[in-house]
């Protein structure tokens, strides 16, 4: 009964006249219902109808010879699904391998900007000349468009006239043949690297953030029992930043996972396998072969797969946090 | 507090380490900028051989890029706005009252935010087409498609993290509000926006900067009519000539205003984190 | 009470701010501009050295179309990148134009969209009957046996281009036969100065010569129900003999795996990077507009190996005229494209766009060189063959295409394909050609 009415958590609902035995809900009830009615209708059009709509594609023949008159495409049930997770076929060897370096990508992207942004955070923790030019300075990959800064990587990695190779070969003075960086297997140093430039500066943002939320006599508590200052970083930053970093890395896995626009931008329509992204993947999938429903149903697996891993942590870190 | 020599130099070595991979790409966006044609397309140099402003010039001309600057501009201010709004309201409702479908709204609400873009990007287009032939509102190819695409791309953080903000906003305050004979709205107006401003702000960067840099819907949903910077950008590379130069100048030109907002606004940025999403 | 209606006024001033914004876009250009009576839309695909190029050369005719008919026609042009996805999403969709350029490569697999209308006798009457256009050119316009849905546009040929100084310098003569080209082009080859240059990063280009080569071998690339053989040897050889230019024979920059579009070979060409460069007649503009001069260049059929199967020295390359099944001015549209393949604006529109005559009768004038003129119009009408007129073409382009752009960069990153490799990817490439029908 509380639940189904609305009151404002900290207001008695005066209701003066109500004498009846079942009160009639509280004036106003409906309040909050119109205040999410906005954000519902938006998130139902373009966050929710679509993705019922994309699984219910998943499930049909949606190529060429359909997708004009998409109402009339014929129910195939599962076969997209079976197609796609057919690893011995073409296409099912395609996903896997792309699933599996988006693997790769996201643990190397996630950990590293991690590792960045932390040491960041923690060398600008106390304070020192310049420190908040530098913390600005750090933000700028992060407030740059997305496809700006990977546009600018983009023209660095051109092999003949790229600074990378410039650097590295010209200034550094080591000998052998410039390497591609877009093409072939280099593409994946290519699409970490500058992913994690992309990514760092937000890892920072936020354990900076947590930081700041740390008393200062904590750590002269220790530093007066004699701690180094990793042991302090062990014992009293890590713990103390633990619930940002919950936050943090799932949304940095679920974002570097999902990206699209790194490689996109970096290699067009090159897609070098090496840096062959699965929504990348996905995305060449549909739109080159036109097969939609195909498309639809690689999707859907993403998803899956997705919400099976978020689960995972945020129940392991729920049981956790119980016990201690 | 003294600082410990190991401490220093852990703290000197990061700082420069990084600043280097921070600076490196901005450097060299911002030279290449203002080198002549024949510079980018030979072997790099780490300065021009020599200084033009041309670049900056020409660019204007190769795509129509002031087009793309007013669509962007429209656009992501737009969605702003509205994202905003809505997202004020909805996170009101989640921090100040408890009603059956709070939970399953904050659940699906950020949820969404796992969807695989590719996963709903033709179906949106589809369900835009139905509406235009059933209602008559044109959504594909034109702006408010896209504003109403991207404010609900960023509704999910922002109503997250300002209902985390109102959350620590004392609801005395909005009682002594409604002592003062205000309404519920009253109190969100009078009350709970002016000491959310931080948090506000915050938001409207995320919205801003999400909408700004979004590639993967505007390469599909745009047409001349509405292409915005992030698809328009691309069209340099598909000219006779790959002119690097006037690519860098682009997308300097077009970085500039939204690297400045967000750097001027960073601490409402922080703080609005700090109180929201790292509570 | 008051402040909720000044929050509600808020909100709907920034929802009118936005349509406002829009109203413009929305009227000048809307993608489904069938609605006026007067009035149809047409996407023209990249012909000249810019979109904005493209805008110039076409307006003046546009008008003289709305001049003849009072038809007013919105035009967009798309550039190639984008050309696909936006055919796609128009025919998902049904807002369309009412009339749209393809490449006579999709002609095919566009057409068993069913978005397209069928050119029946009658709308053939209409625009000006079948036989005024060249026969090689009209088999493109769609599968055999089926009313085509595209009608041809302009002209294109692959020809093989050879700087004239170069070669004269090193005392050679265009080669006749593809040994003399690799012997050729390895004489050119010396210090940061190549033979060839070829546009190795791009899937369609790719794929076209792989189906040019298989050709010369006297292979075929679909079996008679349209089941692909891609792994075929004669196709594989081919693509042998195309990867080798870079890999055993390096005659070409490695540089070029990064080469994503034609153009920058040709700019490689015109600069005087290299000697040779294979490309259709409308590189002749994006030369002459790098700065070579059109008299400093020749062109010969590309030639095949001695011996071989076939002679065929290109595929029939070129851009056709397709009208949406939807348009609801369907009569306008008919008139359109009337006017886009008569005589005077195809004279009109041939030399700006460097593309050949697809009429009967009508001579190139796309070149002030005779000699180039006739090379072209030679390869277009007796050494050209059309790629498959099969659904699943624009499969092959992007399987086949896409594996030989990995095969070129691992040649480039210091890695061998061997024949086996290339039937494995081969065999992928049928496999995912299936997946796809």
């Amino acid at each position: 009964m509380t639940a189904a009415t609305a009151t404002p958590t900290s207001n008695k609902p005066a209701t003066p006249g109500a004498k009846k035995p079942r009160r009639p809900r509280p004036s106003g009830w409906w309040l909050p219902y119109a205040l999410l009615a906005p954000a519902v209708v938006f998130e139902l059009v373009i966050h929710v109808i679509p993705m019922f709509t994309g699984i219910w594609m998943s499930f049909l023949k949606l190529t060429k010879a359909f997708i004009a008159n998409w109402g009339k495409a014929p129910v195939t049930g599962i076969k997209n699904y079976s197609v796609a997770l057919d690893f011995n076929g073409a296409v099912g060897a395609a996903l896997l391998q792309s699933f599996l370096i988006t693997c790769a990508f996201t643990v190397l992207v996630v950990g590293i900007s991690w590792i960045l942004g932390m040491a960041a955070a923690v060398a600008l923790q106390k304070e020192f000349w310049g420190r908040g030019f530098i913390r600005t300075l750090f933000l700028v990959p992060y407030a740059l468009p997305m496809y700006a800064g990977i546009i600018a990587w983009k023209f660095m990695l051109q092999k003949d006239t790229g600074a990378v190779n410039h650097f590295i070969f010209d200034n550094l003075g080591i000998g052998g043949d410039k390497p591609f960086w877009l093409i072939g297997n280099n593409a994946f140093a290519a699409v970490v690297v500058v992913a994690i430039w992309r990514l760092w500066p937000f890892a920072f943002l936020m354990l900076m953030a947590g930081l700041q939320s740390i008393p200062h006599d904590v750590y002269e508590a220790s530093a007066v029992d004699g701690a180094k200052p990793f042991r302090q970083w062990r014992s009293i930053t890590l713990p103390m930043v633990r619930p940002v970093n919950m936050v943090l890395i799932l949304v940095m896995f679920l974002w570097t996972f999902n990206d699209f626009n790194t490689p996109f931008v970096l290699f067009g329509n090159a897609q070098p396998p090496a840096g062959d992204l699965i929504s990348f993947h996905i995305y060449n999938a549909s739109f080159l072969t036109w097969n939609f429903g195909s498309g639809a149903a690689m999707s859907v697996l993403l998803l899956l797969f997705l919400l099976l891993v978020s689960g995972i942590y945020l129940s392991v870190l729920n049981r956790r946090s119980h016990r201690a | 507090m003294h600082e410990t020599t190991p401490a220093k130099v852990f703290r000197i070595v990061v700082v420069a380490v990084l600043t280097v991979f921070t600076v490196v790409p901005v450097y060299v966006m911002i030279t290449s900028a203002m080198k002549p044609l024949s510079d980018v397309q030979g072997a790099f140099t780490w300065w021009p051989s020599t200084v033009t402003f041309a670049p900056f010039v020409d660019m204007w001309k190769t795509v129509p890029l002031a087009s793309y600057f007013v669509n962007s501009v429209i656009v992501a201010g737009a969605a702003t706005i509205l994202s905003l709004i809505i997202a004020v309201f909805a996170s009101f409702a989640i921090s100040r009252y408890r009603f059956l479908g709070r939970s399953v709204f904050s659940t699906t609400v950020l949820s969404t935010q796992m969807f695989p873009g590719v996963l709903f990007l033709l179906p949106l287009f589809l369900i835009f087409v139905n509406i235009n032939s059933t209602v008559g509102i044109q959504l594909v190819g034109t702006r408010l498609g896209l504003v109403i695409t991207y404010l609900t791309f960023s509704l999910p953080f922002s109503i997250w993290m300002l209902a985390g903000y109102f959350d620590g906003i004392p609801r005395e305050l909005d009682e002594a509000a409604k002592v003062d004979g205000c309404g519920p709205m009253g109190a969100l107006m009078r009350v709970v926006l002016p000491a959310a401003r931080p948090g506000l702000i915050a938001v409207a960067i995320y919205s801003f900067m999400t909408s700004w840099g979004e590639v993967l819907f505007a390469s599909v949903m745009t047409t001349d009519a509405n292409r915005t910077l992030a698809v328009g950008l691309q069209l340099y590379s598909t000219q006779t000539n790959v002119y690097w130069n006037q690519i860098m100048a682009a997308s300097l030109v077009v970085s500039v205003p939204v690297v400045i907002g967000f750097l001027l606004l960073q601490r409402n940025f922080v703080a609005g984190l700090t109180a929201g999403a790292v509570k | 009470m008051k402040i909720r209606t000044l929050a509600a006024t808020a909100a709907i001033a920034a929802l009118a701010l936005t349509t406002a914004g829009c109203g413009g876009g929305n009227n000048a250009s809307s993608p489904s501009g069938s609605s006026g009576g007067g009035s149809i839309t047409y996407w023209a695909s990249n012909q000249g050295t810019s979109l904005d190029n493209d805008k110039q050369v076409l307006t003046p005719q546009l008008e003289k179309f709305t001049q003849q008919t009072g038809i007013k026609v919105n035009l967009e042009v798309i550039g190639w990148n984008d050309l696909q996805t936006r055919i796609q999403t128009a025919v998902t969709s049904g807002q369309a134009p009412d009339v749209v350029n393809i490449g006579n490569t999709w002609a095919a697999s566009l057409q068993s969209t069913q978005a397209f209308m069928p050119f029946d006798d009658a709308a053939m009457t209409a625009i000006g009957g079948k036989d005024k256009f060249v026969k090689t050119a009209m088999d493109t316009g769609g599968a055999p046996g089926q009313d085509p849905t595209s009608v041809p546009l302009y002209g294109l040929a692959y020809g093989l281009y050879y700087n004239k100084a170069m070669f004269s310098t090193a005392g050679l003569k265009p080669p006749t036969t593809w040994e003399e080209l690799v012997t050729d082009a390895k004489k050119l080859t010396s210090g940061d100065k190549y033979g060839f240059a070829l546009a190795a990063g791009s899937y369609t280009e790719n794929a076209h010569f792989a189906f040019i080569d298989a050709a010369q071998n006297g292979a075929e690339l679909f079996d008679g129900d349209g089941k692909p053989t891609f792994n075929s040897d004669g196709v594989v050889n081919g693509i042998k003999r195309y990867l080798d230019l870079m890999q055993t024979d390096k005659l070409v920059n490695i540089a070029n795996a990064q080469y994503d579009n034609g153009t920058k070979a040709v700019n490689d060409f015109a600069t005087g990077k290299v000697a040779m460069i294979l490309n259709q007649n409308n590189a002749d503009s994006s030369i002459v507009a790098n700065g070579m001069k059109s008299s400093a260049y020749g062109v010969v059929p590309f030639p095949a190996p001695e011996g071989s199967a076939s002679d065929v020295a290109s595929h029939v390359a070129g851009i056709n005229l397709s009208i949406f099944d939807n348009s609801k001015n369907k009569d306008a549209a008919l008139k359109f494209v009337k006017f886009m393949t008569s005589p005077e604006t195809q004279t009109a529109l041939d030399k700006p766009f460097s593309s050949l005559p697809v009429l009967n009768g009508a001579t190139p004038n796309f070149t002030d060189n005779p000699e180039e003129a006739k090379t072209f119009a030679d390869i277009y009408a007796t050494k050209s063959k059309p790629l498959p007129l099969v659904p699943a073409e624009d499969q092959f382009e992007s399987t086949v295409g896409k594996a030989m752009n990995q095969m070129f960069a691992k040649i480039a990153s210091g890695g061998t394909v061997s024949t086996d490799d290339i039937h494995n990817a081969m065999k992928t490439a049928e496999q995912q050609v299936a997946a796809a029908g």
